[in-house]
Parts: structure tokens; C-alpha cells; sequence
């Protein structure tokens, strides 16, 4: 692979576990096929994107095109942030964070393309955990919603169960249905 | 080879903006049912939670890996009860993971 195609993905596609994961499956599959297997283990991982537009969505005033517009704002990190107590959304907020991390993440990736000659091994670093610790920074705030904490727990141990089960993505959904435990009172 | 990358490129960039863009599309400018209004406000709790363990322990091929990132996670953890900012707990996590592996 030449170092265009990983910026262009981060330009046009801009989820990070999806990419990680197509380029993952391309990696394996280097013969010819691979990419109906790429796209599809990419876009499993981004499904997750489905109900939180459905969340953000009450909270959206505008007409289709722009509602469709919104959408694409949605990240892990900002969707998270831009979450309040009563259970709607920040949408300007969430536009703003997101309008800030793309810059960042299409820079960090032009960045990495040269920069993954020169650093060998980046989890020498520790840059492995650099994402897993921020979204456990924005996991303790939502821990206070009534309930959380239970969902939370079961979501991260039927995770732990299912890590070793394809496709990449399954235990991410799995644990994203203890949110219907909501469903109960 | 280079034909599969772009096409790979193109289809997810397609696949992800149609993802994003459906459910502000179906269900935009109406109010929730409260009851999924209950299960959207715990969303962000079973995901983040998720994301946070198959981030920790997931290694090649999906194999369950228990390795350093669980050292830096627990300093994490530390400084988070010690109500440090984001920016130093990801710091923490990170410095924790290299020492720990450059140690092993």
C-alpha cells in the first residue's frame, strides 16, 4: 500500500476503529477479494453509529439533507461528550468537537505515514492505550446516569467474552444491547 | 493489490456516511418514546465500556492479550479516582504502558 490511501481514508472516511479494522482484514487478505471482507469488517464496527444517531437525532432542527449533514459528525468521543443528563444532545457541541479532532486526525495521519518508518514499534510508546484510557476518562461521567453503572459492567464483560468471536465488531454491538436493560421500569 | 485499497477506501467512506446519516434521517426532529429515551441515556455507558476492553486486551486475530496496556490502564484508573484531568490520565496510561513493556 502507497502512503496516499491511508490519508485518503482518513479524509473521507474518518472512524478510526473502522479503518484500523478494514486495513486489518486487507492486511490478511492481501490476495484479490479482500475488500467486500475490508469494507464489511469496517462497517460492522461502525453500526454503533446507527443508534447514536438515533439519539442525537430529537435534538436535530434541521431539514433532511442537514439532518443527514449532522450525522456525519458523529464520533466515539465527541457523541460522548455531547451527551447531557437529561438525555439529549449537545449538536453544536458535538459539530464543534468533531470539527476539531478531524483536522488532528487527518494531520496525525500524514504525520504517521513517515512517522511509522522511523518509529519502529509505536506501542514501545504505550500508544496502544491512549485510546482505551480516554474513552475510560469519558465512561466515569456517564456512570452517575441512574443504571449505568450495571450496564456499563455487563457491556464490558460480554465485550471481555466475545473479543475472541468474529466478526470484529460483534462485541461492541452485544454490549451495546445492555442499554435495553432501559427498557425496564 | 492497489485496485483492492481504493476500492476498500471508496465502499467504507460509502457504507460509513450512509450509517451516520440514517438514523438522524428516520427519526430526526421527533421526540423519543421515553422508554428508548431510557435506553439512549445508557448508550453511552455499555459503549464506552465495550470500547474500553476490547481496546485493553484485544490482540492479533482477535486473540484475548493481557499485556502491559492492563498496567497503564490501572494507572489510568489511579488517576482518575484522583480526579486528575483527561489529558493526564491518558499521559499516565501511556507512560505506565512503555515503562512496563521496556521493563518486561
Amino acid at each position: 500500500m502507497g502512503p496516499i490511501a491511508p490519508i485518503v481514508m482518513s479524509v473521507i472516511v474518518f472512524a478510526g476503529s473502522a479503518q484500523f479494522a478494514a486495513l486489518a482484514v486487507l492486511a490478511v487478505l492481501a490476495a484479490g477479494g479482500g475488500a467486500l471482507a475490508a469494507i464489511i469488517a469496517g462497517s460492522l464496527l461502525n453500526l454503533r453509529f446507527v443508534p447514536m444517531g438515533i439519539a442525537i437525532a430529537p435534538s436535530l432542527v434541521h431539514r433532511h439533507v442537514g439532518r443527514a449533514a449532522r450525522g456525519q459528525t458523529l464520533v466515539d468521543a465527541s457523541w460522548a461528550l455531547a451527551s447531557r443528563e437529561d438525555g439529549r444532545f449537545d449538536v453544536d457541541f458535538l459539530l464543534g468537537a468533531t470539527l476539531i479532532q478531524y483536522p488532528a486526525w487527518v494531520g496525525g495521519t500524514v504525520l504517521g505515514v513517515p512517522g511509522g518508518a522511523i518509529i519502529k514499534d509505536p506501542n514501545a510508546l504505550g500508544l496502544d492505550v491512549v485510546f482505551p484510557a480516554f474513552f475510560l476518562g469519558l465512561l466515569v461521567p456517564e456512570l452517575r446516569k441512574p443504571g449505568a453503572k450495571l450496564v456499563a459492567l455487563l457491556g464490558g464483560a460480554v465485550a471481555l467474552l466475545l473479543t475472541p468471536v468474529p466478526p470484529a465488531g460483534l462485541p461492541i454491538i452485544a454490549a451495546s444491547l445492555y442499554a435495553l436493560t432501559g427498557l425496564r421500569r | 493489490m492497489s485496485a483492492t485499497v481504493w476500492i476498500t477506501v471508496g465502499g467504507l467512506a460509502v457504507t460509513t456516511a450512509l450509517i451516520k446519516a440514517v438514523g438522524p434521517l428516520i427519526f430526526g426532529g421527533r421526540e423519543l418514546h421515553p422508554v428508548l429515551q431510557r435506553v439512549i441515556l445508557l448508550l453511552p455507558a455499555a459503549l464506552l465500556a465495550a470500547l474500553v476492553v476490547t481496546e485493553t486486551v484485544s490482540g492479533h486475530a482477535r486473540t484475548v492479550t493481557i499485556d502491559a496496556r492492563v498496567a497503564g490502564m490501572a494507572a489510568a484508573c489511579i488517576a482518575l479516582i484522583a480526579r486528575a484531568q483527561l489529558l493526564v490520565v491518558v499521559l499516565a496510561a501511556a507512560i505506565t504502558t512503555a515503562v512496563v513493556r521496556a521493563v518486561g
